[in-house]
């Protein structure tokens, strides 16, 4: 057989064409799934501001699904996710962002070979295990010092910012590591220490890198919901300025809190609270996309001043 | 020269207090990388030292009981199993296809990026919507039933397909591009060379990527109780279609129960198994990385 036998060159292209598309609809699952999401969560919601008016929804006070008198005001649930974006952020930045300068920037190989992996299981730990612990050991611990009541933002908000850190230190570092050394080499050659270099030249160089992460790990905190389902307690409460301790101290409810308390409620089929859901639940969806978007954007922009 | 004499002073005290800066600078960043760690083990020693006495071959075996006592954790332990197991049947394929695409047969254009984009943004949504698109999806329109094996593993599914395909994608990309051009200059087809070089080479990511996915699976909470997951189940699932509990629902179960011997002793013990379990998992994905990462 000198000749190259291409007898079955049609049969070959056929069946490699047959992958490529079953390969295709496999990516393509994934903008259904997105359209998918978008339209279970619009058609119920639709349903939910024909009995209740949009505006009733985004401006009311008082948020009680099914205890007399009913009232469907969002800015309670949205008051309380804030809380707990607030104080898990301010737990979650400055340590991750001081993390992510340790591993990029003083960690030896060695260091961060151990390090890094051990600040991943932060991220692998269930969610309801972290709710668990703030329920059991971190407010009990803080109880001693403050007056907490068993249910409170602040335990919440300390797990779940622990939760986030590696989010905020494994981005900011990949940000620093793409900061090219020789800017590092320039700041060294004018005398400047490690202090300096990493405060003056490597984070601002990285900047956008570090909003992203940031970005991305607040979307996180406001979707977290087993923490604050288990550890912030049921009580839909409005952020009152005048006493900002009171939030963290006190219980709240954020979003997913109230979702998971209608979820495992005794409301089935059709009714106005079971409806809310997907309303809570669309108002949830739009805040963390366009939260994933921005960081998205805002990391696009790092990546292509390097490379 | 004299203006150097005048510079000296304040040059070596410009130094001194930078070190200074510099050092404490240095242990703060250090301190700081270890919070979280170290709040995290002493999170679980406490658990630890509290499941003693708890964590026994009868709470291994038992059903759920309102006597802490005699409560066991057998039921759950088989659902979570039983899901993960159909989420790998489900994702692996998917995911992996999916990758394939993205990496082997997709150019770069405007419907590739936005695919790229969407993918990303689905591993941002909050766990509890996809519990949202299970509720409507699979128990609404498709009427798999409320709670059922199949519901909660579908769409868990979904919630893990972002990180399955992602991870595939780092696999395949690591490929080196020689070993294609050698492929197909043995007058490979593309999907031969995919079939018998590609993915053999990329195989060991793409296992160790999705059992990571499938250890984070097995501690989703929210979509199960979002599709009306009973928190508690008492006998053993029979088939896809029956009612199942998960390892972590009983966990919420159990942490709202008010006894202490629930809170400090039934409940840790249920959360040592769940972590033991997932530690489980993921050792397996880093025993399948190492051996092949020093191989090649």
């Amino acid at each position: 057989m000198s000749q190259p036998d291409f007898s079955h060159d049609a049969s070959r292209t056929a069946r490699g064409t047959a992958f490529r598309y079953l390969f295709m609809l496999c990516a393509l699952l994934s903008i259904l799934t997105t359209v998918a999401i978008i339209l279970t969560l619009l058609i119920d919601a639709v349903d939910f501001f024909a009995q209740v008016s949009l505006v009733e929804f985004l401006t009311g006070t008082r948020w009680s699904p099914t205890n007399e008198p009913i009232a469907f005001g969002v800015l309670p649930l949205i008051s309380g996710t804030l809380v707990i974006t607030v104080g898990s952020a301010m737990v979650a930045l400055p340590i991750g962002l001081l993390t992510a300068i340790y591993l990029s920037e003083y960690a030896t190989d060695r260091q961060r070979s151990y390090l890094k992996p051990a600040l991943e299981v932060l991220a692998g730990v269930p969610t309801v295990v972290y709710g668990y612990f703030a329920l059991v050991y971190i407010t009990p611990a803080l109880d001693t010092i403050l007056p907490l009541s068993t249910f409170n933002g602040l335990s919440a908000s300390i797990m779940v910012g622990i939760m986030i850190i590696p989010m905020v230190s494994s981005i900011s570092e990949d940000a620093m590591s793409a900061v090219p050394d020789s800017l590092r080499q320039a700041s060294y050659g004018l005398g400047a220490t490690k202090f300096t270099v990493s405060t003056s030249v490597v984070v601002p160089a990285a900047l956008s890198g570090i909003f992203s992460s940031f970005i991305l790990a607040l979307s996180r905190a406001i979707g977290e919901t087993m923490i604050v389902a288990i550890a912030a307690g049921q009580t839909p409460r409005m952020v009152d300025l005048t006493d900002p301790a009171g939030m963290f101290l006190n219980s709240i409810q954020p979003m997913t809190s109230a979702m998971v308390q209608i979820g495992t409620g005794d409301i089935v089929g059709q009714g106005e609270a079971y409806k809310s859901l997907f309303a809570v639940g669309l108002t949830l969806f739009v805040i963390t996309f366009v939260m994933n978007l921005i960081s998205e954007f805002v990391a696009s922009r790092y990546r292509e001043v390097y490379r | 020269m004299a203006a150097d004499t005048r510079d000296e002073p304040a040059d070596s005290e410009f130094g001194q207090i930078s070190r200074t800066k510099d050092v404490s600078f240095r242990l703060l960043a250090l301190a700081a990388t270890l919070v979280g760690i170290v709040s995290l083990a002493a999170l679980l020693l406490n658990v630890a030292v509290d499941a003693v006495g708890w964590l026994d071959w009868q709470f291994l075996t038992n059903p759920p009981h309102p006597d802490p006592y005699q409560a066991g954790f057998l039921p759950a332990l088989v659902g979570s199993v039983a899901i993960m197991l159909v989420i790998a049947l489900i994702t692996f394929p998917l995911g992996v296809g999916a990758a394939i695409y993205l990496e082997e047969y997709a150019d770069d254009g405007y419907l590739t990026r936005f695919i790229q984009l969407n993918i990303a943004n689905l591993a941002g949504v909050p766990s509890v919507v996809y519990g949202l698109l299970g509720l409507g999806l699979f128990v609404g329109l498709f009427n798999i039933g409320y709670g059922t094996v199949l519901a909660a593993a579908f769409t868990i599914a979904l919630l893990i397909l972002p990180i399955v395909i992602i991870s595939a994608q780092e696999a395949i990309r690591s490929v080196p591009d020689s070993q294609r051009q050698a492929s197909y200059g043995m007058g490979a087809t593309k999907w031969q060379t995919i079939r018998n070089v590609v993915l053999p080479r990329a195989m060991p990511g793409i296992m160790t990527g999705t059992i990571l996915a499938l250890g984070r699976a097995i501690g989703e909470t929210a979509p199960l109780i979002m599709i009306a997951a009973p928190t508690t189940v008492f006998g053993l699932p029979n088939g896809p279609f029956s009612k199942v509990s998960a390892m972590p629902l009983q966990i919420y179960n159990w942490a709202s129960y008010p006894q202490t011997e629930f809170q400090y002793g039934v409940v840790a013990a249920g959360v040592v198994t769940l972590l033991v379990v997932l530690l489980t998992i993921n050792s397996i994905a880093i025993v399948i990385r190492n051996r092949y990462q020093q191989r090649t």
